[in-house]
């Protein structure tokens, strides 16, 4: 398509400034906010130096919208926020009001339309997740099913401020986690378990040797001649199924219905509040991909939660429950196994062997 | 299991959808509801349904591998996505996504997401996410010929696209000073002044591999940058933090445990409470938050404010997930964007001559080292970029500048 006589085509405007869809008591307090209270789980009151207040009413939502329902949305920031609206990095989205009397009938109107409020401080937030198999070729799950089955599970907690301190769960469909799962209190993680099966036919003309063989990390990729043709084989027994060599080559395939599926790990942050960041670690090595609702993935979650809820101090988030309890008590109160997959192999695997006679018994 | 559908159409031209029908159920908004809404009037919508289904049969993806689309200039914003099972669902045969730059701290007038969503009812399928996980609004699913027309609407809407590839990613931030008492600097301003500066940067990939900068206002890093950024940009404050002891006290009255659950949590322990008075060792404060996120009435962060500059967060691929670590301890508020102007020039420069193909900046550093990107960057070491000093003598002595002391 041609640009038309009245409209040029025009490049590199960048988004709208920053300042440009902040609701009037916003940009009149912008950088003079004083301090905030908790009045319900999912709503806020923001006090600035002003005096003014501002109410912020939290919703969820499945981050995967139509343009029928951001319209819905789009409705309720007129009726009640004076036409504005905002999401969270959490893919919640905040109705802000300037009247305290709009929050109950904005509650009732989203309860109406089913959309839990909730959220905050220390309660299960919205999941943060990846596309999964309705957007992503490396996918070794399904984000959007996983996200909903187990929010479904444990809604009461998004819509409850119950637990000792926030949970922040995390899904990621494979290893390139574009979704940050690695510092989630509970993140789960897709992944394949076995080799990818290379495309020997295709691989030369659609891929480039060099860069691939670079791709592996373990340098199990090796140039190889297979039926006269330039190809690569893979040592199997250094591979990790990380699928970089499917990243950058479409010849190497790595799913597989049987093997693919869900790995969990806990105790990750991103906060510097009270501890450091820090990642999150395995529990469960492997739960199948059983569509629609993975059960064993929601069962593991729930196990966890409730766990961390009965035993954790106030403001302990997992990792730092973990800290106190120490891990043979984490899967010993869990249930979970700990087996061979435990343990670290990768590199500065040492650093997390245990280098002190520190042992609770 | 039951009969497999194979997502063919059920009743009424619509994909019978058994397996995505459960997850319609329970009380959390579900994600099949939305592409059923937006079925209602887009094709491509009611295929993806078709072909999601197909996928929870099947328990495999059905998108084929890349594809290289874009828009006229551009070498990124663009996901190009073809199904490998184009044949029985025409209208997602091709099926890409427009990555666009979200607004900071993703706020929205009703009016520009009408905007979106009109542009996206004539150009695509009906379906976004709001958001994806590096910030961008994504409009997901359309045809190659309808990225131009599309993008084109957004530009004269006011909207771009974001980065992908071996580019500058659109940088995302947190709510800061809009509507948070605990900004430390302007993220949302930040965010938006780095955004325009690498407009070519972001659109037209030149760099080893992607680049994200994130910017969070204070040390509970909203965002995630220490975890997801490249550069990551944490507001911190260099003076005492401020103590309203009359709302301390208030905080006690009301039934707080103040040393049980504000200064047993302290990390260094530089807060004491003797049942009347809150003392506080500032200098012994790391600015972690914990006090103040308990007693927001009464504690506050520092006057002096500005940020920490940490370097090479990523996910694991390819050699193992990384932190951001620190690399400028505080820069003030009002100097934070110079600073990093500056610094992202010559951190990109080194990048450019010793990273290799599709290296983030991270694994380049854990390659090379620390010192010694410092050394190329021109920044002098810092006790604070360290938990601790190293604890192996493999030191890289340098004769000529021991000769010189």
């Amino acid at each position: 398509m041609t640009t038309s006589a009245t409209q040029p085509r025009i490049t590199d405007v960048g988004p709208p400034s920053y300042d440009k869809y902040l609701p009037p008591m916003v940009r009149k307090n912008y950088g003079a906010w004083k301090y905030h209270e908790t009045l319900a789980p999912g709503v806020l009151c923001h006090v600035a130096e002003s005096g003014d207040r501002l109410y912020t009413v939290r919703a969820a939502t499945p981050r995967l919208l139509s343009i029928q329902t951001l319209r819905v949305y789009a409705d309720l920031a007129d009726k009640y926020c004076g036409g504005y609206l905002r999401f969270t990095s959490r893919n919640n989205i905040e109705f802000m009001l300037e009247d305290a009397d709009k929050i109950e009938p904005l509650k009732q109107e989203l309860a109406g339309l089913g959309i839990p409020v909730g959220g905050t401080n220390n309660s299960i937030s919205n999941i943060v997740h990846t596309q999964g198999w309705v957007h992503c070729h490396s996918a070794a799950t399904d984000a959007s099913g996983l996200v909903k089955a187990i929010m479904d599970a444990v809604c009461t907690h998004f819509t409850h401020e119950d637990l000792p301190a926030k949970l922040r769960i995390a899904v990621a469909c494979c290893l390139n986690m574009c979704g940050a799962v690695h510092c989630s209190d509970i993140a789960i993680l897709g992944v394949h378990r076995r080799p990818p099966k290379i495309k020997h036919d295709v691989l030369a003309r659609v891929c480039e040797l060099p860069t691939l063989i670079a791709s592996c990390p373990t340098g199990a990729i090796r140039p190889a001649t297979v039926d006269g043709k330039q190809s690569v084989q893979v040592v199997e027994e250094q591979c990790m199924y990380c699928g970089n060599c499917f990243s950058v080559c479409p010849a190497m395939p790595m799913s597989d219905a049987e093997n693919d599926g869900l790995s969990i790990w806990v105790g990750g942050k991103v906060s510097n509040a009270r501890s450091a960041p820090r990642f999150s670690r395995l529990v469960i090595p492997f739960l199948p991909n059983h569509t629609p609702r993975w059960p064993e993935v929601v069962e593991a979650v729930l196990k966890i939660v409730n766990v961390y809820k009965d035993d954790a101090r106030k403001y302990e988030r997992v990792g730092e429950w973990i800290d106190r309890i120490g891990w043979p008590r984490f899967f010993e109160l869990t249930g979970f196994e700990f087996t061979r997959y435990h343990i670290d192999d990768f590199k500065h695997a040492g650093l997390s062997f245990a280098r002190s006679a520190h042992v609770r018994y | 299991m039951a009969e497999a559908t194979n997502g063919k159409p059920g009743t009424e031209g619509k994909p019978a959808t058994r397996l995505l029908d459960e997850l319609e159920k329970g009380p959390w908004p579900s994600f099949v509801t939305e592409i059923k809404s937006a079925s209602r009037t887009s094709n491509s919508a009611r295929d993806l349904l078709g072909q999601l289904e197909l996928s929870y049969e099947d328990r495999l993806s059905h998108w084929k591998h890349g594809g290289l689309v874009g828009v006229l200039g551009y070498g990124s914003g663009v996901i190009g996505r073809y199904s490998d099972v184009g044949e029985q669902f025409p209208n997602v045969a091709s099926f890409h996504t427009l990555r666009v730059n979200q607004p900071a701290a993703w706020f929205y007038s009703s009016e520009a997401l009408r905007t979106i969503c009109d542009i996206w009812e004539e150009h695509g399928s009906g379906l976004t996410n709001m958001h994806g996980s590096t910030g961008d609004m994504i409009l997901l699913g359309t045809t190659t010929d309808q990225l131009e027309p599309a993008f084109q609407k957004l530009t004269h809407a006011g909207f771009d696209l974001g980065g992908s590839g071996s580019a500058v990613r659109t940088p995302s931030c947190c709510v800061g000073m809009a509507r948070c008492e605990w900004a430390c600097f302007d993220a949302m301003k930040l965010c938006y002044d780095l955004t325009m500066a690498y407009q070519d940067e972001m659109h037209r990939p030149a760099l080893p591999y992607k680049f994200k900068i994130k910017c969070a206002a204070c040390p509970n890093d909203c965002v995630a940058a220490i975890a997801r950024a490249d550069l990551s940009v944490i507001g911190t404050w260099k003076d005492d933090l401020q103590v309203d002891h009359e709302e301390v006290a208030n905080y006690a009255a009301s039934g707080m445990d103040i040393r049980k659950d504000v200064c047993d949590h302290c990390p260094t322990k530089c807060m004491e409470w003797d049942g009347q008075k809150l003392s506080v060792q500032a200098r012994d404060c790391v600015r972690c938050m914990h006090c103040i996120n308990v007693m927001p009435k009464a504690l506050r962060p520092g006057k002096e404010k500005g940020a920490v500059i940490l370097i090479g967060a990523k996910a694991p691929i390819l050699q193992g997930a990384l932190l951001s670590s620190v690399l400028i301890p505080f820069v003030p508020a009002d100097e934070i964007l110079d600073t990093l102007k500056e610094l992202i020039q010559r951190i990109w420069d080194f990048w450019d001559e010793y990273g290799t193909n599709r290296e983030r900046i991270g694994e380049m550093i854990q390659r090379v080292g620390m010192a010694a990107f410092l050394d190329g960057i021109g920044l002098d070491p810092a006790p604070e970029m360290v938990s601790a000093p190293r604890d192996n003598p493999y030191i890289y002595y340098q004769a000529e500048k021991e000769d010189e002391s």
